[in-house]
């Protein structure tokens, strides 16, 4: 791969969607949506249920005609092309396996259509087994297979024609948390040998996270935001996608004052002004949105030692996680601040950072406020 | 034991169960031994008009031999096979692409077709037969269409004043064609509705245009229906009886003509109980490889 991971934009263009627009009558499912794709990226759809991924993903394999916009695919124009006469291969939410077929069958059904020979077709096919550790099963049917076999033979299937870019809608769905993140990493693998460009969709957060090179927020049909997971949940964009990715504490403040370095929010909700590290210009809007990843509030019972962003609060609940806990802190104020406190210590009874009642301070690091100038 | 207690949930359950055998027994399983029975009985001039050997094997065996050495019955079952084969085949080909536009309009006009298809059955079937014969009669409008077109495209030497449909083979496969046909289309679109349309798209996603995915695809799953539509239309196709008797050529008869008369023109309850069976047997045949069939695609996959 000729590009960097981490970067948030492609060097290329393989995949190019050009505000591409479906509606169904008069409800608009995908609402001009623009993005680039590069060669052998891992790419992630992510959005909550009904927002239109299924429906991008459609459009690329061909299957909806975009009512306006353009999609380019390694340069080609896809308008009026038949998903049979196009580079792209799906994997199917409900997996969609011929069950007359064995698995065999099943994935060399596509190859079928290449220009090879049968023997050439035969080491495919062994080739796929091997891939998704299915050989011992290649002579049975679907039916006869357990749920994340069946997904196995769905993504070999969908690999098979070595397309040139793979649609795995909602690949992992079905299966169990322990089985998903096994095949999250399979996945992974998997795109890393071939360099096929994968676009993966998922409502699932950490599955976007853990699989993606760069992730695309979807909301009602248009994109939110389209960046690395490091930068989607360090900088999201807005108030929206800050609270769609991880959890986060969320608060309306009043802007005082500006200077070289930081911005100074007053939060009437906790009855503090807070000092948060400017990231370009606020546009002079004096109602804002502030905040906090959990995880990145200090929490301790002694004072801590700079003043900046320190609040005092009592525990009123916390749950514990095992690696982390998850406290709920009450301001004077009145509102709860969620605060994540790794559990690194194993002792006796001072073994967690607070309990019930106890007062605790709480401090932010300027860099980790988050502003937007969108409200609620 | 206490005396309540020799019929309780066990005993309901087993009644249930055996509801169905009971039937199966008292109105299929019976009649047919009854039926085998005599087969192997001779007619007599008395009533009942049959009785069995005294001596032994006490089964007599001419009617069987009888069966295979004259053409007449050797032709009856030739023609009513022939018949109800070809019948069986027009109805899949006329039935299938109706049951898959079944299952790809819109709902409200698939339930109006549906009903489109049903509604005959509310008038007589005889009724709709007798309809026929007015319309394939020689000096019938119907005729007279099917003969103008028939002189527009043939040479004038060719030309014919009409067309002899009624009393002819070709009126029998028609007419029952058209009063089987919905026995071929519902159980057709039963299965075809119930297949998954992704799967369609799987096959076109992998390569395949509309008329492989079809070959791929939805005619191997849709096997099930096909073979339960062609039991439906052929079973009692082969047997049929007043359709041919209606239209047909009554000089050349299908086997449900030759028993109806053994049975009561000729009195010899016997004879029609021996062709009866083997009809039985040609028919139940199929039937058998369906079963096979079946339990083997349960095995193999397909649903
Ligand atoms: N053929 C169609 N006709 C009408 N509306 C449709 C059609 N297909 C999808 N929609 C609508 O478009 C919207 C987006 O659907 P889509 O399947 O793309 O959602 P999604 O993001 O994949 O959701 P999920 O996570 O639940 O799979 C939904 O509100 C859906 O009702
Ligand atoms: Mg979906």
């Amino acid at each position: 791969m000729d590009r960097d991971p981490l970067s948030a934009t492609p060097s290329d263009r393989f995949i190019s969607v050009r505000t591409v627009t479906k509606q169904f009558g008069q409800f608009t499912a995908v609402d001009r949506v623009s993005l680039d794709i590069g060669k052998g990226e891992l790419f992630a759809l992510l959005g909550s249920s009904g927002c239109g991924k299924t429906t991008l993903l459609r459009m690329l394999a061909g299957f909806e005609e975009p009512t306006s916009g353009q999609i380019f695919i390694d340069g080609e124009d896809m308008a009026g092309i038949a998903p049979y006469h196009r580079p792209v291969n799906m994997m199917f939410q409900s997996y969609a396996l011929f069950p007359h077929m064995t698995v065999e069958k099943n994935i060399g059904y596509g190859l079928k259509h290449e220009r090879m020979t049968k023997s050439e077709r035969d080491d495919r096919v062994a080739a796929m087994l091997d891939l998704v550790q299915l050989k011992a099963f290649a002579r049975r049917h679907p039916h006869q297979l357990s749920g994340g076999q069946r997904q196995r033979v769905a993504l070999a299937r969908a690999l098979a024609k070595q397309p040139k870019l793979l649609l795995l809608d909602e690949p992992l769905g079905a299966l169990d948390k322990k089985l998903r993140e096994q095949t999250q990493f399979e996945i992974a693998n998997i795109q890393y040998e071939t360099g096929i460009t994968f676009v993966v969709v998922t409502h699932d957060q950490e599955e976007a996270m853990t699989l993606a090179s760069r992730i695309a927020i979807m909301d009602s049909g248009s994109i939110r935001q389209l960046d690395t997971p490091k930068n989607v949940y360090e900088f999201p964009s807005s108030r929206f996608v800050a609270s769609f990715i991880g959890s986060v504490n969320l608060f309306d403040a009043e802007l005082v004052r500006q200077d070289d370095q930081f911005a100074h929010i007053a939060v009437p909700e906790i009855g503090v002004t807070l000092q948060a590290l400017r990231r370009g210009q606020l546009h002079g809007k004096t109602r804002l949105t502030c905040a906090f990843r959990p995880e990145k509030v200090h929490m301790s019972r002694q004072p801590p030692a700079s003043a900046v962003n320190t609040m005092q609060g009592v525990v009123q609940d916390f749950g514990y996680f095992g690696k982390d806990s998850l406290y709920r802190v009450k301001m004077p104020a009145g509102s709860l601040i969620r605060v994540n406190a790794t559990n690194d210590l194993r002792a006796g009874d001072d073994d967690i950072v607070a309990t019930w009642e106890d007062e605790v301070y709480l401090a932010i690091d300027p860099a980790a406020i988050m502003l937007f100038e969108d409200e609620a | 034991m206490k005396p309540a207690s020799w019929f309780d949930r066990r005993g309901w359950s087993d009644l249930i169960i055996g509801l169905p055998y009971a039937w199966a027994i008292v109105f299929i399983f019976l009649p047919i031994c009854i039926v085998s029975a005599l087969s192997f009985a001779v007619p007599i001039l008395n009533s009942p008009p049959y009785e069995f050997l005294k001596t032994w094997p006490y089964l007599s065996f001419d009617n069987f031999q009888r069966l295979f050495s004259d053409s007449i019955y050797i032709r009856a079952f030739a023609v009513s096979l022939f018949n109800a084969s070809i019948a069986t085949v027009l109805c899949l080909l006329i039935g299938y692409p109706m049951a898959l536009g079944l299952t790809r309009v819109p709902k409200a006009v698939n339930r109006v077709l549906l009903m489109m298809i049903v509604l005959p059955f509310w008038t007589s079937f005889l009724l709709r037969v007798y309809a026929w014969i007015g319309l394939m009669g020689n000096n019938s409008w119907f005729n007279h269409l099917l003969t103008g077109l028939y002189n527009v495209v043939v040479p004038q030497a060719w030309h014919i004043a009409n067309i002899q449909i009624m009393y002819t083979n070709f009126a029998v496969i028609f007419v029952v064609v058209y009063s089987y046909l919905p026995f071929m289309i519902l159980p057709l679109y039963a299965n075809l509705e119930k297949l998954d349309r992704t799967l369609d798209e799987a096959a076109m996603d992998l390569g395949s245009r509309p008329v492989q995915v079809f070959l791929d695809v939805t005619l191997p799953l849709s096997m099930p229906g096909i073979i339960a539509g062609g039991l439906l239309v052929f079973i009692p196709a082969a047997g049929e009886l007043v359709i041919p008797s209606l239209v047909g050529n009554q000089s050349d008869p299908m086997v449900g003509a030759i028993i109806s008369q053994e049975f009561g023109l000729n009195h010899d309850w016997p004879m029609a109980s021996a062709i009866s069976v083997a009809l039985l047997v040609i028919l139940v045949m199929p039937l058998m490889a369906y079963t096979r069939f079946q339990s083997r695609a349960e095995a193999g996959g397909t649903r």
